[in-house]
């Protein structure tokens, strides 16, 4: 009994440390999101009940965000993951300037976001100059520049798929490496005595084999796709509504900092229910990597 | 199928690059392998026996020399082309296929004419599972056996192509001393009843002496002798294999002779036929007879009871090593109150080595 409280006591200052900058927000949020028209000024409220959700979903900068959020994360996350498979196999297989490819595509992940956006608006931006790197491809090939950053739909989405999947490669490749060099060689070598053919060996030995963590990859892949937001600033600038690009997490933070901000309860209503999308994919995630990964 | 080396050699590239030339793995190796014997592959850790393995495999290809399987040159031929069974050392088992998956996973990849249909690769494998019994484990995963089961799993994986050479990295080193025993025994058993011609490397003297028809010894890379057990340990060729061979080890004494007579110190131990000269002696540990009036006086240390035999431990300042370990029968009376111990010597057990080349020297008694 002693020894607990003695630990307990130990444990006191990061107990508290949690309870004032985690546990409390969270249950803050939990009670703003019930509570209508709460005003941090005045501390006050008309009264509670759901109305702040049903405000939020019908928002139509709601549902604009939550089809951006949606189609980023179903975009990139497997193309992601997938090429990072690609690039990790080849960085596998190759011996001479593996080092220096290594550090090639771990470079994105060192780099300062400013400085990528800066990179994106040299390829992507049209200026009163140039019609920025990817236009002037375009244009070799005959067609009309287009404007990827203030242009139709798509090629924002594009712009912005692309820049996501380029910002989180790094970090699977660096991953999927560590993986592929842990299988152990004896296992190839059995294979190919056997006389196993390269896609049987790919597909029967080496992915069951590295699961584990593509399971892991996707898994954060998702949660990560899910809170985007600075990206879609570092391209598209603050006001992402008006760009049509704005995404959950950016419109949690236009209704309590944004120009048309100061509602706090809008806030924390449209964060719960970005908790329990991530929370329900995730389960299902968790559920399908149980059943795959067998050892 | 027989498999003859032939001037083999395998050298790999520097891993310190500050160092030029190339480690040379396998040196001019040339030996053939009977047909359906079981060769153990013996030698110290990092003399180059693996890559043995490897180069009759396929997986290495050797710098220079050639590998034939009965009249066909294979040296050129990866190793599917080469039908070789290998169990590696770490079993290598797929950790998320089951028992009859593992095994059928050779089967699987034939192609063409030699593609079999499912019923016929579920009967091979079953066959090959009861061989090694293994066939109520079928549907475990490899994590849920033991280790001694796992080794038979591989066993089974090598053997059910019906490969022409079956092919054994230390097989045995990761079981324990018992399970060890019997898995050796074993192995002995499946090569038997299969008649597959099989290489068996180890750094276990004991453990290739044992199941082996043949012994092949080498060192640093470099071949030293090929025989059957018996006759390696009876007869080695030089002071190294002396060495190798035998526990407890053989003792070996700095020595000469001088007119006829083979001396360790001060005592004329043997009479031997070889002209004079400065010698190593090697003696088993079973050569020593106790004996009051032998010629041969030690420093005795102490005895060690094991029952069957007794070990006499004693000190002699000629030895190449700490102590001079002697075996003899459990009812030696030994005087452990005295000082000295005198043996005589079996002649057959003591063997002469040149001092510079440490070849073995044969004496006309034994040619």
């Amino acid at each position: 009994m002693k020894n607990n409280v003695k630990g307990f006591l130990y444990l006191l200052p990061a107990i508290l440390f949690l309870l004032v900058f985690m546990v409390y927000p969270l249950v803050d949020v939990v009670v703003y999101s019930f509570e209508e028209g709460y005003n941090f000024a005045s501390q006050s409220f008309f009264g509670t009940g759901l109305y702040n959700f049903s405000y939020v979903l019908h928002d139509p900068y709601f549902m604009q965000a939550v089809k951006n959020t949606f189609i980023i994360v179903i975009i990139t996350v497997p193309l992601s993951t997938g090429i990072a498979l690609l690039i990790s196999l080849g960085l596998n297989s190759i011996k001479p300037l593996k080092e220096l490819f290594q550090t090639v595509y771990f470079l994105p992940y060192v780099t300062n976001t400013l400085a990528v956006g800066l990179v994106f608006m040299i390829l992507f931006k049209k200026t009163a100059y140039s019609d920025g790197l990817i236009n002037m491809v375009i244009n070799l090939f005959g067609h009309e520049s287009i404007d990827f950053i203030d242009g139709p739909y798509w090629a924002k989405m594009f712009v912005m798929c692309f820049y996501t999947i380029w910002v989180v490669m790094p970090f699977k490749i660096l991953i999927l490496t560590s993986a592929l060099a842990g299988v152990k060689k004896d296992y190839y070598n059995a294979a190919k005595v056997d006389g196993t053919s390269r896609f049987r060996i790919f597909y029967k030995i080496t992915l069951p084999m590295i699961s584990p963590m593509i399971f892991y990859l996707v898994i954060t892949g998702f949660i990560g796709a899910f809170k985007a937001y600075s990206d879609e600033v570092a391209i598209f600038g603050t006001n992402l509504n008006a760009a049509g690009m704005n995404t959950i997490v950016g419109y949690v933070y236009d209704m309590l900092y944004g120009d048309s901000g100061g509602y706090p309860s809008y806030a924390s209503a449209a964060s719960l229910i970005l908790f329990a999308i991530v929370f329900t994919i995730t389960v299902i995630n968790l559920t399908i990597s149980k059943k795959n990964i067998q050892y | 199928m027989k498999v003859v080396l032939e001037h083999l050699t395998k050298k790999f590239p520097n891993r310190n690059k500050k160092i030029k030339g190339d480690v040379i793995a396998v040196n001019d190796f040339t030996f053939e392998i009977p047909d359906g014997k079981l060769i153990g592959l013996l030698g110290p850790s990092g003399c180059g026996k693996s890559t043995t393995l490897n180069l009759i495999s396929g997986l290495e290809k050797p710098t220079s020399g050639k590998v034939y399987f009965g009249e066909d040159d294979v040296t050129g031929l990866p190793p599917e082309h080469r039908g070789v069974g290998l169990v590696f050392q770490n079993y290598a088992l797929y950790p998320h296929l089951t028992v009859r998956q593992n095994i059928v996973f050779p089967l699987e990849n034939l192609k063409g004419k030699d593609k079999l249909s499912k019923e016929a690769m579920e009967a091979k494998a079953l066959e090959a599972a009861k061989l090694v019994q293994i066939d109520e484990y079928m549907e475990r995963k490899p994590g849920e056996l033991s280790g001694g089961q796992q080794q038979r799993v591989a066993i089974a994986r090598a053997l059910v192509k019906m490969p022409k050479v079956l092919l054994l990295d230390e097989p045995l080193s990761n079981l324990d001393a018992r399970l060890r025993l019997q898995t050796r025994e074993e192995i002995r058993r499946i090569q038997k009843e299969t008649g597959i011609t099989t290489v068996f490397v180890t750094h276990d003297q004991e453990e290739a002496m044992s199941i082996s028809d043949m012994i092949v010894v080498m060192k640093d890379g470099i071949f030293q002798q090929m025989g059957k057990p018996q006759d390696v340990y009876d007869k080695p060729v030089n002071l190294f294999v002396a060495k190798f061979l035998g526990t407890p080890a053989i003792n070996v004494f700095k020595g000469f002779v001088r007119s006829g007579k083979l001396y360790i110190g001060s005592d004329a131990v043997l009479d031997v036929d070889i002209p004079d000269k400065e010698v190593w002696v090697g003696i088993r540990p079973e050569g020593f007879i106790v004996d009051e009036n032998g010629p041969f006086k030690c420093k005795l240390k102490g005895i060690e009871v094991m029952g069957r035999d007794t070990s006499v431990i004693s000190e002699n300042e000629e030895l190449d090593g700490v102590t001079v370990r002697s075996i003899v029968p459990s009812d030696t009376a030994i005087d452990t109150t005295k000082e000295t111990v005198s043996f005589s010597l079996k002649p057959y057990k003591v063997h002469i080595f040149d001092k510079t080349t440490e070849e073995r020297i044969v004496t006309d008694a034994e040619a």
